[in-house]
């Protein structure tokens, strides 16, 4: 295949990204430049930097940033730890282990504003969700999880979809794992944690480098979860940068300093993208 | 005392019971959500909860009543298969000229093309929301399989990559001194060796765009809504109506699950890239 060939198959998804991020971004800029309030659409003009002023002295702006660390950082060190524990549980055969691993792997399948209603009503209502009932039937006084505990509570509803996807890329890979070499360790008097330290972890670099990455790629803006149980509150406990973003916009009905929040996020996002390939890119063959 | 074999067993059989009990607790809220599905609204939300009773079908009819299942649920198989076929019309032969041609750029522009998939939606929603109205496509289809084909576009782009690689290049090199074409070589060689990793891509951005909130919920309303709108919109005033959240739920999420149960392992394969066997 000649060069000029390779740049024209090339070039139609370069370009489609390319338009994809740049005219939605250029116009967010814009935007964040101007007066746009849809309540007050007479109100115009350039404002310079004053959208972003006004977003970044927000008082829920470095809670929001905080917030969204903790839930990704959060969630990352959960699902990977957990699914590791389950996957290595369920690696020797027992009866009924594909009949687990089905039932295992199902949540990760179920849609986020499913999975949030789910929890948020069935679960963690105070009154009727069965946590309430299983507090109470022990006597003790039943949590109001969402409202007590916001941004734990979305960690766990979250962690809850995601560790099924860390067991199943953990599980697969364990599968793979050369048996002789184990054997052979054991033979020599390993124990089990030396084992699984020298012998295991090394082989899941790779599938742990994936799971991170997929998974922040998908965190950092997280949205549905937040916007069907807490909306953000009480107060800002669990508002994440997209959420601040979304409020500021669409229940706020200011467009410029949403748009300032937009900017905003996407450094956050080039940022944590700039430390991501370091990290996974030695474990990532590109 | 016991040997150990004895003791090597015993541990055996306690390990599978712990992996049974996770397994239960893991997929207990699914079953809860079902079986609620059945209950009328009374027994939803019964102190203590009710776990014998006669089912019955009146949620799911009274859903069927009210909404029509069956649009929202072509809009979801449309949109998702849409916006996958879309995407991997652009980036099969974008990958293939990535992975057998590859650029001084070419690792730097894959990088890139997933750092896009990070900015959050949120961010230009309202630029993309212009730029709908402005064409008139708001609430469609076309606009949302052309969303999701741009969003999944990068992850596609980088698991394809990662299987044309793959492929070694004294194949491809053996047929050019038969004098095949390009197009040939594509169809004929490539495609055959890496149409396990093109079908379980294909499968992974299917999953993905099926369970899609933020852009089918903002840019849809009744005429292109998707599965995902139609929980949504059952949501909020409806919140304590329990066995019908359940009844809509389940209905919406019943395709996608069964799917991903019967394609796991081609799944696995397109979420690592291809790297775990």
């Amino acid at each position: 295949m000649n060069s000029t060939l390779s740049k024209w198959l090339q070039a139609p998804s370069i370009i489609v990204l390319l338009l994809w991020m740049l005219v939605p971004l250029s116009m967010t800029i814009y935007f964040s430049t101007v007066r746009y309030h849809l309540l007050y659409p007479e109100r115009t003009g350039f404002v310079g930097w004053s959208n972003y002023e006004f977003f970044y002295t927000d008082p829920s702006f470095w809670p929001a940033i905080l917030n969204t660390l903790i839930l990704v950082g959060s969630v990352l060190v959960i699902t990977v730890v957990l699914g590791l524990a389950i996957a290595l549980l369920i690696n020797r055969s027992f009866p009924g282990r594909g009949i687990v691993r089905v039932l295992l792997i199902s949540p990760f399948f179920i849609m986020p504003t499913v999975n949030a209603l789910l929890w948020k009503n069935m679960m963690m209502n105070p009154i009727y969700g069965l946590f309430a009932v299983a507090a109470q039937s022990v006597g003790a006084e039943p949590i109001d999880w969402l409202s007590q505990y916001p941004l734990l509570s979305i960690i766990f509803i979250v962690s809850w979809q995601w560790t099924p996807f860390a067991i199943l890329i953990f599980m697969t890979s364990l599968q793979s794992q050369d048996q002789e070499q184990l054997e052979a360790a054991r033979l020599d008097g390993a124990g089990a944690w030396a084992q699984f330290r020298y012998l295991t972890l090394p082989h899941l670099m790779r599938p742990i480098a994936i799971v991170l990455m997929i998974q922040m790629i998908f965190h950092l803006s997280i949205f549905a979860e937040i916007f069907v149980t807490t909306g953000g509150g009480p107060g800002t406990q669990s508002t994440n940068l997209a959420f601040l973003i979304f409020s500021q916009a669409l229940q706020g009905f200011d467009i410029g300093v949403a748009s300032a929040g937009g900017v905003f996020a996407i450094i956050l996002a080039n940022v944590v993208a700039f430390f991501l390939v370091r990290l996974i890119g030695k474990n990532l063959t590109v | 005392m016991m040997t150990d074999r004895q003791r090597e067993r015993l541990k055996h059989r306690i390990a599978a019971i712990c992996a049974w009990l996770v397994a239960i607790l893991f997929f207990f809220p699914i079953f809860w959500m079902v079986l609620t599905s059945f209950k009328t609204e009374l027994e939803a939300i019964a102190v203590p909860p009710t776990v014998f009773f006669d089912p019955t079908l009146e949620n799911f009819r009274l859903i069927e009543e009210r909404t029509d299942y069956f649009s929202y649920a072509l809009n979801s198989i449309i949109t998702s298969v849409g916006g996958t076929l879309l995407a991997m019309l652009i980036a099969i032969p974008s990958a293939y000229a990535m992975a057998f041609n590859p650029g001084r750029w070419t690792k730097d522009i894959l990088l890139w093309m997933l750092s896009t998939k990070m900015l959050p939606a949120v961010g230009v929603l309202m630029p993309i929301y212009l730029i709908c109205q402005k064409f008139g496509v708001l609430d469609t289809r076309i606009a949302l399989v052309v969303i999701f084909a741009l969003i999944n576009l990068p992850i596609i782009m980088m698991i394809l990559f990662n299987y044309f690689r793959e492929i070694p290049k004294e194949i491809l090199e053996a047929s050019r001194m038969d004098g095949a074409s390009t197009f040939n070589e594509i169809t004929q060689i490539v495609m055959p060796l890496a149409w396990g990793g093109i079908a379980s891509t294909a499968l992974l951005s299917i999953v993905l765009l099926w369970n899609e909130a933020f852009w089918s919920i903002n840019l849809t309303s009744s005429d292109a809504g998707t599965l995902v709108a139609l929980v949504a919109s059952f949501s909020s005033p409806e919140g304590l109506f329990w066995a019908k959240l359940s009844a809509v739920s389940t209905l919406a999420c019943a395709p996608i699950v069964v799917f991903g149960w019967f394609t796991q392992r081609q799944l696995v394969q397109g979420l690592t890239f291809g790297a775990v066997k």
